[in-house]
């Protein structure tokens, strides 16, 4: 341990995490969201992360820019080109999202829950959807299980700097972006007539159905969402990594459930709260023990933990829509 | 109701050989080289005329007289050396053709032997699998100089046999190391290619008194095994970090270094190696979790001690992303890696942020003797890969043997241990314990989106 790197270290400690936190957040809300109205754990949301993450590749494919083999100069793109191309990433990626999102719930849940099945069967259907896919791309992939290099439109640029910290513009556009994706959701979930059948749902189905909700169409909105905050949150991956391969899911939704949990599942302000306490603690962890990435991650898991003995339920506790246990 | 049931037990075990697939995958950190290297350089491109005809003279000397085949392909081979340090990369080839110091000059090929028919130098190591290209790599070397050998010594055609693929596995070596210590014709072993399967079948061929070369286990524990037959071409992984550590030091001209390892057994390693090398500079530490993908901690670790020069203690793929990110945060450290990362895969995935990154290895350069390599491309059509020269040599030690006479396993142990010849890729001369009297590491510099600019390392 050597608080003296953790202190020369902090604030690019912070703003890394914070950065990190933004994408875990969104992914998060995948899961919360799906938890909130089906009490399921739907593991298979990484995969659709996974999966927008290469919408993005055929956004740039679509454009006429394929994905890097060999080097050559980036194809830096500026003004209302960038924007343009930039947005058109973002719209492949979420739609990727949504769509995986909705086909897995038609294909991978509601079967099963025509049958009444016991949720301990949803969460093998899920792991098993989750494996598919990720090994499907693996397999038939055009490069297999190697790591794809996204082409760059955006050429990284240090912006401002907070005391000794770089603010970058990709640091920018993820943590703004994020931030705007999540303000709609939840204006989307409080103010629409369609929010107000989620909330509802989520605090209880039959009476929901009593009460002439469309549960079956509320559910599948709710994947679809969920698949959209996926597609974002690949889509600001890609700007701010630029890489893909089939296991990034599980990279990524480890910690993305986690801060699903730290944050309370269930809850969306919490999902977000959960991904950038995550993040700032993950980095500070590492900065903490010789900058090791792997101490930092125990770093994060312990301090989960201890959030969970005093708070079982999450820093903000469930909250899309019950109270019930 | 009896469909879905069939349906739902379908599923269940889609999903359970989906996921013993997924556990079957990831090989990469058992053998410590699971690289391919296709050294297509630049310098190989630019000089590659003139290496044909260089190839050309020494074949045509080789049906002629052979003490002055090799003179003439060494002459041929310094002269394109010299041509391609002036179009490419200044370090690289004068260091890289003349490894044993002064002169390029290889023991000639032995003509007019003769010799009892049948005589066999075998080979055992991975010819298909996931590392089956570093084992073709070896026999491909070999056969270059079987070839040269049988064409200049009709009265003695000596077989190599190289049809024994273990796959690079353990188990799957052993009964073949059986039939090779079975077969009294066999005098000689090429191999085996990697350090797990050498392990295995050692004690094999150390109780049939049989004398190995292997061309590609680099564990630096094989030799402490008190066995007679062992010996080793190039120099074991121990080795590596000295290496780095004078390239760095001495090449790079490094003054503020950090070392950033992927956690693993040959990451962290290698890396503590280096560590304990440079432990008089403030060495800047991190240590990266290769399943993520996001190293900034370890780049604000590297920033903040404003390095000049980083060293990576991983593999090819997290190398790519490291290189990717630290070029992202700004820093414009020369960046280091070990053989883990000398695959194609570095440059493809990192892209232009890998140029005039460092890679090391302690196998030599396909393009190490212009002479070979030209031979080597003749025959395959592609340029010689990692282990193929060093292969190269093992079997013209065992070649030299024949020639000297040496047809029995004991004549030919006794010839080996006593070797000592100048080869393709450092001085032949191997000590008690079986290592190799150099203990040469090559560098590679990325240099225009390929792997080009070799060099050996001084000290």
């Amino acid at each position: 341990m050597t608080f003296s790197n953790f202190i020369e270290q902090f604030w690019p400690s912070t703003i890394n995490g914070l950065v990190l936190g933004s994408i875990y957040a969104l992914i998060a809300l995948g899961y919360t969201l799906v938890y909130g109205v089906l009490r399921l754990i739907n593991f298979a949301n990484s995969e659709v992360f996974m999966l927008s993450a290469f919408g993005s590749f055929w956004a740039l494919q679509i454009l006429g820019v394929p994905y890097r083999l060999g080097n050559g100069d980036d194809p830096y793109k500026t003004g209302l080109a960038l924007v343009g191309t930039l947005g058109f990433m973002m719209l492949v990626s979420m739609v990727v999202g949504g769509t995986v999102a909705m086909g897995l719930e038609r294909i991978a849940y509601r079967p099963l829950r025509k049958r009444h099945a016991p949720r301990l069967v949803f969460l093998i259907s899920a792991i098993g959807a989750s494996f598919a896919m990720s090994e499907a791309v693996g397999e038939f992939g055009p490069r297999g299980r190697q790591e794809y290099g996204i082409q760059r439109v955006l050429q990284k640029r240090k912006v401002f700097s907070i005391f000794s910290a770089d603010v970058r513009n990709d640091y920018i556009i993820v943590v703004v972006g994020a931030l705007l994706m999540m303000t709609v959701l939840v204006l989307f979930v409080n103010r629409t007539r369609i929010g107000r059948g989620i909330r509802a749902v989520a605090q209880d189905m039959e009476t929901a159905r009593l009460m002439g909700v469309n549960v079956d169409r509320v559910i599948l909105i709710t994947f679809l969402v969920g698949g959209l905050m996926a597609g974002g949150a690949a889509f600001l991956y890609e700007i701010y990594n630029g890489t893909a391969r089939n296991t990034l899911g599980f990279e990524l939704g480890v910690k993305a459930f986690t801060a699903a949990v730290l944050g309370g599942i269930g809850n969306i302000k919490g999902a977000l709260l959960g991904g950038i306490v995550l993040g700032i603690i993950e980095n500070w962890g590492t900065a903490i023990f010789q900058s090791n990435q792997k101490m930092g991650s125990v770093v994060a898991f312990s301090v989960l933990v201890l959030v969970l003995m005093f708070r079982p339920t999450g820093l903000l506790g469930e909250a899309l829509g019950r109270s019930k246990a | 109701m009896q469909t879905t049931r069939v349906r739902q037990a379908g599923a269940l075990l889609l999903s359970l050989a989906v996921v013993a697939g997924a556990c079957g995958d990831d090989k990469k950190k058992d053998t410590k080289t699971t690289t391919a290297v296709t050294t297509a350089s630049a310098g190989t491109t630019a000089s590659s005329g003139t290496t044909a005809s260089a190839g050309t003279t020494a074949s045509a000397g080789t049906t002629a007289s052979a003490g002055t085949t090799a003179s003439a392909g060494t002459t041929a081979s310094a002269g394109t050396s010299a041509g391609s340090s002036s179009a490419g990369t200044t370090a690289s080839s004068g260091t890289a053709a003349g490894g044993s110091g002064s002169a390029a000059a290889i023991a000639p090929i032995p003509t007019g032997v003769k010799c009892d028919a049948g005589i066999k130098i075998a080979f055992l190591g991975a010819l298909s699998g996931d590392n089956g290209a570093l084992g073709t790599n070896m026999i491909n070397g070999a056969q270059i100089a079987f070839d040269e050998f049988n064409k200049a010594n009709p009265d003695c055609q000596v077989t190599f046999d190289s049809k024994h693929d273990s796959q690079g596995a353990a188990d799957q070596a052993s009964p073949l190391a059986d039939a090779i210590v079975g077969d009294a014709k066999v005098i000689g072993l090429i191999g085996p290619g990697f350090s797990g399967e050498t392990k295995a079948t050692m004690p094999k061929f150390e109780a049939a008194g049989l004398p190995m070369i292997t061309p590609g286990a680099t564990n630096a524990k094989l030799s402490t095994n008190g066995w007679k037959m062992f010996h080793r071409i190039l120099a074991n992984d121990d080795k590596q970090a000295p290496g780095v550590v004078s390239l760095i030091t001495n090449v790079i001209k490094g003054k503020a270094v950090g070392v950033i390892d992927d956690a693993s057994e040959y990451g962290k390693g290698l890396a503590d190696s280096v560590r304990s090398g440079l432990a008089a500079m403030d060495v800047a530490n991190a240590t990266i979790d290769p399943k993520a993908g996001d190293y900034s901690a370890a780049i604000t670790a590297m920033k903040d001690k404003n390095v000049d020069t980083i060293f990576y203690g991983g593999y090819y793929a997290e190398a790519a992303k490291l290189v990717k990110q630290i070029r992202d945060a700004g820093l414009k450290a020369t960046f280091v890696s070990g053989d883990g990362s000398l695959d194609n895969g570095f440059i493809k995935n990192g892209g232009s942020a890998t140029e005039g990154s460092y890679l090391t290895a302690t196998g030599a350069p396909g393009d190490v003797n212009p002479a070979f390599q030209a031979a080597f491309k003749a025959k395959f059509n592609a340029d010689p890969a990692l282990y193929s020269p060093e292969a190269y040599d093992c079997a013209r030690v065992f070649l030299a043997g024949i020639a000297a006479g040496k047809v029995t396993r004991a004549d030919m142990a006794a010839f080996v241990a006593s070797y000592d010849q100048p080869g393709i890729t450092k001085q032949i001369k191997f000590d008690s314990t079986g290592e190799p009297s150099g203990n040469a590491v090559y560098y590679t510099i990325v240099k225009d989106g390929k792997l080009a600019g070799q060099g050996l390392i001084p000290g």
